[in-house]
């Protein structure tokens, strides 16, 4: 291995994209890696072809920093190679493997920024799994990346800042929005004026999509449960407690999610180690202020790292990369690097109070009937998953998914890990930190059996 | 399965004057969009993807970001593709009658 | 606070060897103490190919696979649950010449065991199992020989051992074992202090440290096996299939996903966490996609690997100590384990029982590495012989 593999940054959303550009200025050419088709991560998602409307249609609040970010990145493509639409599947030592084109690869690395993002976090309840259920975060990209709504008439159900943000996003596009149902009570709405002093913008417009969605006539409900979805073969409502009553509601879509997990694979395949993070309920890779992660040359930044949000993640992403440069022994502005420390404090900050105002719904499982299923892939119920801890004495979630199959299927569970450690967790009575988290397995995502050689 | 094709499930919005893409689920011709994936193109003409492997219910896929491998679908010719990252192309021949890749 | 357990046998390691002697011994009516440094059936036992196999083992094994044999079948009685077993039978296949005659050379040998070989020159085989594609010279097939799911069957042995009232100690590691007047005395977990009348050493790739204590070390080194899983697939794959040789080998289960495996995987710095490597599943995939054409489209969703204890001459160590009364291994299995544990766990039951046991061991024994130059410690499992 010679001294000038250049680095690697994983994943072009707002983190990857300030860390090329903070590279670049340094005078190195990174290798940026992307699943996705254009940079942009998930927030600033491009759409496949120009559909006529204008950045502030496609990114509403944050259209300025959309556009600055995709201008900025296509100006460093001379600077950079750019590898779109290329999975990164596994990390073993200092290789990475990945698919482009169909076809293997192996890229050797000394230095690696992961900003892999984040999925929305899932729970599962009765009829989830139907044609028409979709995350929230797909309701967005629905619209977004394609300028299509997932269904006529659209209820939106959950916890989480996307929740009021994507409903208002389908009103706006001319969608019908048969409901907003929030998991949380309106009492945790509250918290959010003591967000206003970290940042007084963000926090008005997003408590202006709730007043706007009810100028429409959209009705909010607080304190919400989903006992199902109705319909056999498509969505054709939504059946819902709110406090004691049952509530019917037509619908022929829904979109739910309760913020965000981060994706974690890729830093625990480099051998990252992890801790768990009481808020996030999650296992997250252990990280200093800049992102420096117990693998040596291994950097984080984003949401990847720890659910932050876009904003947080410019700045871990241009953290990150000053940290590597740091570590390769050329000196960085010590200033810039703490102000950028504390900037990321105060979004950290504003991220407990978000949490607050849209909290995770604990105790989700109480209502959640046993013929739920639980692992969409493998198709395992939640009483399946609650017999196999009984009947096991489970008390590890690895364990758990050996012998209940749930987190065995395509997504690597993705979508069910977080329902697994809840469900662990209330039936043996154990913390979340103290079950364990699944392990990563390579490959991250399904690759086809006939993957050609490519090369080095 | 069939007898579900004529509703579809999601409402284009934008796009709708694009070029058509011509392309087919078990013989039956439909049009998508320049600019579609293979799920907005099918879920738009009809409104499910595929069966599940285990209990044969309808699937539509989830989270429209490749993250959860709800969507894969098979081509006419055996090729397996995840419809959500997957762009359409004209001709495309999917078929849903079996799982797997048969 | 210590925890103080005693009882006629304590068993170290809780893969499928350990689990079903505690079984057995348990239906012996002795009391038993089965720990585990982690969790039962979760290393080798748990994360194997799942291949119950007979064919191409050593005629030294053949006794001890044929009254495994007698077991597998009974495995819902034995532990509440069938473990996806299935006489499915094991192809064996030879890409050459040379290895069709290696086939042949096999069948004739082992044939006072009964296991009913059935051999097919190529174009035959392909007759007989029209899904085979790609080259092929020959192959033989074991009609009775099947495959399981080690992921259920290994627990499970654990779980019918404790419901049986043997004493389950998970996340419990031995530190230390010294012989007493009467028996033995561990220290084990962060707290549990164990008497017990006999010791049993079945710790898989961990089993040379009890070993060592009692002064006879086995040049024990690890190997790890590499397996790739697909997505659920139309089923078509109706037998376990291997090569001879070993470099690949496949089956597919009821919910339609395709096992496969072959090559190598290698130890992280902790060495007793695994990865498979990159090269080996690549290599197995496209092994896969020249046997089975209609896998062209699939995909793989998966890859893993375990820790598994390899010995220089492909046998096991089962037996009484050469050393030391009272104590009896049972490690490394070389890969290839799945199948006669049951067997092994009725044969340590035989010994503590009785002293002896019916089925021909001698071969065996930890003694044969009594005297051994230290460097033999050190040699890699470096054969091919596949981990099934």
């Amino acid at each position: 291995m010679n001294d000038t593999l250049p680095p690697v940054i994983v994943g072009a959303g707002p983190a990857g994209i300030c860390a090329a550009k903070t590279l670049v200025a340094a005078g190195l050419r990174p290798i940026v890696i992307d699943e996705g088709f254009r940079a942009g991560g998930q927030i600033y998602r491009r759409p496949f072809v120009d559909d006529g409307r204008s950045a502030t249609d496609l990114y509403g609040s944050e259209a300025a920093k959309a556009t600055r970010l995709h201008r900025e990145f296509d100006g460093l493509l001379p600077s950079i190679d750019y590898m779109p639409q290329a999975l990164v599947w596994n990390i073993a030592g200092n290789e990475l493997h990945l698919m482009a084109d169909g076809k293997h690869h192996q890229i050797g690395f000394q230095n690696l920024i992961l900003s892999t993002g984040a999925t929305d976090r899932i729970l599962p309840f009765p009829g989830w799994t139907l044609p028409g259920v979709y995350t929230l975060g797909a309701a967005q990209t629905a619209l977004k990346v394609q300028g299509c709504t997932i269904g006529r008439n659209v209820v939106f159900l959950g916890s989480g800042p996307l929740l009021y943000l994507v409903a208002w996003q389908y009103v706006k596009a001319g969608g019908n929005v048969a409901a907003v149902l929030d998991t949380a009570p309106f009492s945790a709405k509250l918290n959010l004026l003591s967000a206003f002093r970290f940042d007084p913008r963000l926090v008005l417009i997003g408590m202006s999509y709730a007043a706007r969605l009810v100028s429409r006539g959209v009705k909010i409900r607080y304190n919400v449960r989903p006992t199902r979805v109705d319909g056999s073969q498509y969505v054709e409502g939504l059946s819902f407690k709110s406090g004691t009553k049952v509530h019917s509601i037509a619908c022929d879509a829904i979109a739910y999610g309760f913020a965000l997990r981060p994706e974690t694979q890729l830093a625990d395949l480099s051998g990252c180690t992890f801790r768990f993070d009481d808020r996030d309920r999650t296992w997250l890779p252990v990280t200093d202020e800049a992102g420096r992660t117990s693998s040596q040359g291994v950097y984080l930044a984003g949401d990847g790292s720890g659910i932050a949000g876009a904003d947080a993640a410019e700045i871990s992403g241009e953290l990150a990369a000053l940290a590597l440069i740091q570590d390769s022994g050329t000196t960085v502005d010590p200033g810039r690097m703490s102000a950028l420390v504390k900037a990321r404090r105060r979004k950290a900050g504003l991220r407990d109070i978000l949490e607050k105002a849209f909290p995770f719904p604990d105790n989700w499982f109480d209502q959640i009937p046993g013929y739920t299923k639980l692992c969409r892939c493998e198709e395992v119920t939640v009483s399946t998953v609650i017999d196999t801890i009984n009947g096991g004495e489970l008390r590890e979630l690895n364990r758990l998914k050996a012998l209940s199959r749930s987190g065995m299927g395509r997504c690597q569970g993705r979508m069910c890990s977080a329902a697994m450690a809840e469900v662990l967790s209330a039936t043996q009575h154990l913390k979340l930190a103290d079950i364990g988290r699944l392990r990563a397995q390579a490959p991250v995502k399904p690759l086809p059996l006939l993957l050609q050689e490519g090369g080095s | 399965m069939s007898a579900h094709h004529s509703r579809s499930q999601f409402q284009r919005h934008f796009r709708r004057d694009e070029a058509h893409v011509p392309f087919s689920i078990d013989g039956i011709a439909y049009s998508g969009r320049r600019g579609d994936t293979v799920l907005v193109a099918i879920m738009s003409a009809t409104d499910r993807l595929r069966l599940s492997e285990f209990t044969a219910e309808p699937r539509a896929g989830f989270c429209l970001i490749g993250a959860c491998q709800d969507c894969f679908v098979t081509l006419a010719c055996g090729r397996r593709v995840r419809a959500c990252t997957t762009p359409l192309e004209a001709q495309m021949a999917f078929v849903t009658r079996e799982r797997g890749n048969e | 606070m210590i925890r103080r357990f005693s009882a006629d046998v304590a068993i170290v390691g809780g893969g499928l060897v350990g689990s079903s002697a505690a079984l057995a011994l348990r239906k012996a009516g002795l009391s038993v103490i089965l720990m585990d440094k982690g969790f039962c059936g979760a290393q080798a036992s748990g994360v194997n190919y799942g291949g119950v196999r007979r064919q191409g083992r050593s005629v030294a094994q053949l006794p001890l696979s044929q009254r495994a044999h007698q077991i597998w079948p009974r495995l819902k009685e034995l532990i509440g649950i069938d473990g996806e077993y299935q006489r499915s039978g094991h192809l064996k296949l030879a890409r050459k010449p040379e290895d069709f005659a290696r086939l042949e050379q096999y069948a004739e040998t082992v044939k006072p065991f009964g296991l009913n070989l059935e051999l097919f020159t190529g174009a035959m085989a392909k007759t007989r199992f029209p899904w085979l594609s790609g080259n092929v010279a020959g192959a033989s097939f074991c009609p009775d020989d099947g495959q399981a799911n080690p992921r259920l069957v290994s627990p499970a042995f654990a779980k019918a051992a404790r419901d049986a009232g043997a004493i389950v100690l998970e996340q419990t590691a031995v530190h230390a074992a010294v012989r007493t007047s009467d028996g033995f005395a561990l220290q084990a977990g962060t707290d549990c202090e164990i008497t017990c009348h006999f010791l049993i050493n079945s710790a898989g790739a961990w089993a040379n440290k009890i070993a060592t204590d009692f002064d006879e070390p086995a040049p024990l080194s690890r190997i790890y096996p590499s397996m790739v899983v697909t997505e659920p697939l139309a089923l078509r794959l109706p037998v376990s299939l291997g090569e001879e040789g070993g470099g690949f080998y496949c089956r597919q289960v009821q919910r339609g996903n395709y096992i496969m495996g072959g090559g190598r995987g290698y130890a992280l710095i902790d060495p007793d966490f695994s990865r498979p490597s990159t090269a080996a599943a690549l290599a197995v995939m496209k092994r896969a996609t020249t046997l089975f054409p209609h896998l062209a489209g699939a995909h793989v969703i998966r890859f893993w690997s375990g820790t598994e204890g390899q010995l220089p001459d492909n046998n096991p160590v089962i037996g009484r100590s050469g050393t030391t009364p009272g104590l009896f291994h049972a490690f490394g299995f070389c890969g290839a384990g799945f199948q006669v544990a049951p067997a092994v766990g009725a044969i340590l039951c035989d010994l503590v029982t009785s002293g002896e046991t019916a089925t021909p061991i001698a071969a065996f024994s930890i003694e044969r590495f009594h005297n051994m130059p230290p460097q033999h410690n050190k040699k890699k499992g470096t054969h091919n012989e596949m981990v099934e």
